[in-house]
């Protein structure tokens, strides 16, 4: 584990290297993702990417305890974005990558602005990336740079928007009924509140 | 004579060899398979956006209803999770106990498995003998959590319960003679250890029944043997995990290779595949019920021998004695404090990830020091099978297409999330 880390901490500069529940994190900038991948796929012998995500921290660190939430209820989903610098890095990519040959598993990072959601598609490095870029695609909104076919995949063909985004609401945005009249089904605006049973409460 | 042009069939959603929701658009040259295009996302719940609003402990649930046929092991990666991330130790007994339902339920997914896949291939006989045996094992679950399938048994400190001292037992009906009822409680008599005990006697057997019907079964081998074959190098290239990567030869089990829990003390082989196709998939799994059946063994008489608490007494996390609560205030304290906000974990970032019986199941759990996990993502094992595909079936007959999906073992639960 030790020369491994290391090894990456050469390759990769110190700074970007952490370790925390015997995990190890590379944070890199989204701009050089390929070369990073394909350095360690062919160097540090990553041969299969477990998993690709997209994270949004548009609301991380805030407790639904902050402002007037004690007056009002917890009857809300969203909340006013705190006027933070967060804005310029909302988005990011997480890659769990898994070294069978060595044993050793690598967690990269890849932070992107909010104006350019754009990042190169890894599909041609790990071919399973496909299916993870169009996911991370349909959840997030990321958009990955060559990538043959991004097109959505987990939710409905014509759905709007991209559901795990922070300010996407949990009850969504539209429901679904059969109209008699028209003799379809239609998509009207959510008629439900939103509701928050238990606040988010952070404890230092 | 006009030229004939390949055409696009649609295969499911509703088709009982797509085992659930599976919709796939298939480009035929006659009958053989040019491009297979799955379309997914048909039982889609949103369960990672459903557990970022819900404290830790009321997500575990929805783990059992990811790949529900493998409840037990999906919630052991999720409570995993939460423990390394609150560095929380728990009894050793909670994890034999959790080591031996992670193996029940291999066995209750791979029964379900071979019984399908057997079913989509042709033969009917092996899902008729798999059932009786899954049943038992639903029985056990049954027996330790109160529900047949999603068990909600793993909590993070420990597991709900310890395990009955009394398996219970059929009664008496109209339906059947006393005879027949004494003849199907002989094995409840004793504990669920006893019973688990009995089962693992007589299981190998029931592998050897269904060993019988297919190994050598002229009809079997001559719908799988040398169908998909999936090179090693592909299998990694492709994001293969579990009996998928071992069919293709590679020597990988997370059980063995990051041993968690209590693997490192018990004895079991790993099988692995030589050719990579569904045949040597169908081996692999059928070895690792037996080897299983090994580790339950082993796990049971660890069990009988040594009694002790399955919950840690961090009451932070875990809730509190009900005896305890009536005159002590800090447990009365505790226990609301837990019911209702729940326990927050610090801010960090993890991935565990366990060796569910499809492969690598793993939870990324992102913490910002709340109550709520920020955000979660589950690493489903089918989701990179399903997506292999369009490389598995090409050029291969449109009937090889279910047995493919059938030797993917794929569940749409964990697919779809």
């Amino acid at each position: 584990m030790n020369e491994f880390k290391k090894n990456l901490a050469k390759a990769f500069g110190k700074k970007n290297l952490s370790e925390s529940f015997d995990e190890l994190t590379l944070v890199i900038n989204s701009d050089d993702v390929i070369e990073v991948c394909t350095q360690l796929r062919d160097d540090f012998n990553f041969d299969i990417l477990i998993d690709l995500c997209g994270i949004d921290y548009l609301t991380y660190g805030e407790s639904d305890w902050n402002g007037n939430a004690s007056s009002s209820g917890f009857g809300r989903a969203r909340q006013a974005q705190k006027s933070s610098n967060k804005k310029d890095q909302r988005f990011g990519v997480v890659y769990h990558l898994l070294s069978v040959s060595d044993n050793q598993r690598l967690r990269v990072k890849a932070v992107l602005s909010s104006e350019n959601l754009m990042i190169k598609s890894v599909t041609k490095i790990w071919n399973c990336a496909d299916w993870y870029e169009r996911e991370a695609f349909d959840l997030f909104g990321i958009l990955f740079e060559n990538h043959n076919d991004l097109r959505r995949i987990l939710t409905d063909y014509g759905f709007v928007g991209h559901p795990l985004r922070k300010d996407f609401p949990m009850i969504g945005e539209v429901e679904m009924r059969y109209d008699e009249e028209l003799g379809r089904v239609v998509y009207e605006p959510v008629s439900i509140e939103p509701n928050i049973n238990v606040p988010r409460v952070i404890r230092k | 004579m006009s030229e004939m042009k390949n055409y696009t069939l649609n295969f499911g959603p509703q088709h009982p060899a797509a085992h659930g929701v599976l919709r796939l658009i298939l480009e035929l040259d006659g009958e053989v398979v040019e491009r297979a295009d799955p379309h997914i996302g048909l039982l889609h719940r949103g369960t990672e956006k459903l557990a970022e609003s819900k404290p830790y402990n009321q997500s575990i649930g929805y783990m059992d209803r990811l790949d529900y046929v493998s409840m037990m092991c999906n919630e052991h990666a999720y409570v995993m999770g939460i423990e390394k991330m609150l560095g929380l130790k728990i009894p050793e007994r909670a994890e034999y106990i959790r080591v031996m339902f992670d193996e029940i339920t291999r066995i209750m997914n791979h029964l379900m498995w071979i019984g399908t896949h057997a079913l989509d291939v042709g033969a009917m006989s092996v899902f008729l003998y798999a059932f009786r045996e899954r049943e038992a094992l639903i029985d056990c679950y049954e027996a330790v959590s109160g529900s047949r399938m999603h068990a909600t048994y793993y909590r993070p400190g420990g597991v709900y319960r310890d395990l009955p001292d009394k398996m219970p037992q059929y009664l008496k009906s109209k339906l059947r003679s006393d005879k027949k009822l004494e003849e199907i409680n002989r094995n409840r008599q004793g504990s669920l250890l006893d019973f688990i005990e009995d089962f693992a006697i007589n299981f190998p057997k029931s592998i050897k029944q269904y060993s019988d019907l297919l190994t050598d079964n002229r009809i079997w081998k001559q719908r799988l043997v040398n169908i998909a074959i999936v090179s090693a190098e592909r299998a990694k290239q492709l994001g293969f995990t579990g009996a998928m990567l071992r069919g293709s030869g590679v020597e990988w089990d997370i059980r063995k290779n990051e041993p968690y829990s209590v693997y490192e003390k018990l004895e079991f082989d790993v099988p692995v595949g030589v050719t990579g196709d569904c045949y040597d998939r169908y081996l692999v799994r059928m070895e690792e019920m037996r080897q299983s059946t090994r580790i339950i063994n082993q796990c049971v008489s660890w069990l009988k021998a040594n009694p002790g608490p399955v919950m840690s007494d961090d009451h932070k996390v875990t809730p509190p004695n009900r005896e305890a609560m009536k005159d002590d205030m800090e447990s009365l304290i505790h226990h609301f404090k837990l019911f209702t906000e729940g326990f927050c974990i610090p801010e960090g970032e993890s991935y565990t990830a366990v060796e569910a019986p499809k492969g690598e199941f793993g939870v990324y759990l992102v913490s910002d020091g709340a109550n709520k996990p920020y955000r979660v993502k589950i690493r489903a094992p089918g989701f990179p099978h399903l997506a292999s595909m369009d490389e598995m079936s090409k050029g291969h007959m449109l009937s090889d297409v279910v047995t493919i999906i059938g030797s993917q073992d794929i569940v749409f639960g964990e697919v779809d999330r």
